[in-house]
């Protein structure tokens, strides 16, 4: 049984729809956004009915993934405040990506790789949003100089870019390691997962035991 | 305006040859700003010649009507009083695009065919596939294009294409009273240019010169100033205007290394799975909670 009551919950209802709906508005503005940055992207504008209208909805897009993401990050900051721990776990990262875990910290209920991301991701959002705002010729571009609104179309581009990128990273994290996206998919996990994954998280929430 | 062409030398957004199996010569439209009355017959020209009117605006107590240029007005006079080592000068200068070599609206335009440079030198826009993003505006080096609140599409000044396509000068060259607006070759506006220039020097003006822009790699719409040293006195006329670094970042080198770390990153990705193997509950703690699964 997928929600098995004796998994372990990682991830409640509100946390797993907010989390996809996040990832559904990211894909639409990323699919959008990528057709104005690169000729070779540009069919893609075609799954929003063409230029015009892909033009038309892309910010609304990023404005609906932002407060998605804003809501997840109000949620979920407390859960990724960086620790010691965290940073020794990271500084042996290439070793667990290597398939070697014998010299990672114990990581709790996320590990430093993910709360790394985390913040990134949030750096990205937010420099996102202000150049964003700048470039939006329908309502905004005219409040602005034309050097700042060149500034902010190499920063919204570069952001785009690394957001991107980083999404790429958190799906083949996921992909990589097995039973996290049926975690999100269905909020509980097994106990050997999150022994295995979380070890300090296991024990904060089974006391230590089996 | 939209004409089949086969004689385009580059195309917005598109990293393959357009077709340019014919080749035309370089024509340019030399403004003679010593020559300019600033009766705005141009202005009257362009509008009656391309059927646009814009709002009446109001008066603004100078003779600057409109104060910009617009979606519906592709060209304006620019009176500039200035002090000068000859006194109090009246300078007049016709605005509109510039018609560069290097066209940064061309540059930044993310839309397949929405600017085209034909082998003539004008850069023409073709509003059917404009998506009305602005970008154009951001990649100009002259702040020329005006992005239309009726329809959201970008206009500017189209060197009447459709006019000279045909054989025909631009409506301004045509009506201008004094001559001030010629139409030609490029070599023959340079020869034009230099006779204009040997007068305005006999004349006392000194630094008399022409503007053509060696930083966009030269315009197709060409200025004899009597200060050419200081085209900044002609309502702000930007002096070695050239493609932002910025945009030629954001439209230039960007574009590629992007794609090829998003490629390199997915076919790391892959090759990391096959080689490493997915990450998954060793042995070990499976034993542990055998009686669980």
């Amino acid at each position: 049984m997928k929600n098995d009551p004796k998994k372990l919950l990682r991830y409640t209802p509100s946390e797993r729809a907010n989390h996809w709906l996040t990832a559904i508005l990211f894909f639409l503005a990323a699919l959008s956004g990528l057709s104005f940055f690169e000729p070779l992207y540009y069919p893609l504008t075609m799954l929003f009915a063409g230029g015009v209208w892909t033009r038309i909805i892309h910010p609304f897009l990023g404005v609906a993934m932002l407060i998605s993401f804003a809501v997840m990050y109000a949620h979920f900051r407390q859960f990724n405040v960086m620790t010691p721990s965290d940073r020794e776990w990271l500084s042996h990262v290439r070793e667990m990506a290597g398939g070697d875990d014998r010299n990672m910290p114990e990581a709790g209920k996320f590990n430093g790789g993910q709360k790394l991301l985390f913040w990134l991701m949030t750096i990205s959002m937010a420099l996102l949003l202000l150049s964003g705002i700048v470039i939006w010729r329908a309502y905004f571009s005219p409040l602005f100089p034309l050097w700042l609104i060149r500034f902010s179309a190499v920063v919204h581009a570069a952001f785009g870019a690394i957001m991107i990128g980083l999404l790429l990273f958190h799906i083949y994290a996921a992909i990589w390691t097995k039973e996290s996206i049926e975690a999100m998919l269905y909020g509980r996990v097994r106990r050997a997962w999150a022994k295995q994954h979380h070890p300090a998280w296991f024990r904060e929430i089974t006391g230590g035991g089996k | 305006m939209a004409l089949q062409s086969l004689d385009i030398t580059r195309r917005s957004a598109t990293s393959t040859q357009p077709p340019d199996r014919r080749k035309t010569q370089e024509v340019v439209k030399l403004i003679d700003v010593s020559k300019c009355i600033g009766c705005k017959a141009c202005q009257a020209a362009c509008m009656e010649w391309n059927d646009t009117r814009d709002v009446i605006g109001a008066n603004h107590g100078v003779l600057d009507n409109p104060m910009d240029l617009t979606a519906a007005s592709w060209t304006v006079m620019r009176y500039s009083e200035v002090e000068t080592d000859r006194g109090l000068e009246w300078l007049i200068r016709k605005d509109g695009c510039m018609h560069c070599s290097d066209p940064g609206c061309l540059k930044a335009c993310p839309a397949p065919g929405a600017i085209v440079q034909y082998s003539n030198g004008i850069v023409d826009f073709h509003e059917e596939s404009c998506i009305g993003c602005g970008y154009c505006i951001a990649g100009c080096p002259f702040n020329i294009p005006r992005l239309s609140k009726k329809d959201s599409k970008v206009y500017k000044c189209t060197l009447c294409s459709d006019r000279v396509a045909v054989g025909l000068e631009p409506a301004c060259a045509k009506t201008c009273p004094t001559g001030a607006i010629v139409f030609g070759t490029k070599e023959d506006m340079y020869h034009h240019a230099e006779g204009r220039i040997s007068d305005l020097k006999s004349r006392g003006f000194a630094k008399a010169g022409i503007y053509d822009a060696p930083g966009v790699g030269g315009t197709h719409v060409m200025y004899v100033l009597q200060h050419a040293d200081k085209p900044e006195l002609y309502h702000g006329l930007v002096k070695d205007p050239d493609i932002s670094p910025l945009v030629s970042l954001w439209k230039g080198v960007a574009k590629p290394l992007v794609t090829m770390a998003f490629g390199a990153g997915i076919l790391g990705a892959v090759m990391h799975y096959v080689t490493k193997g997915p990450n998954e509950v060793s042995e070990e703690i499976e034993k542990e909670f055998k009686d669980e699964k």
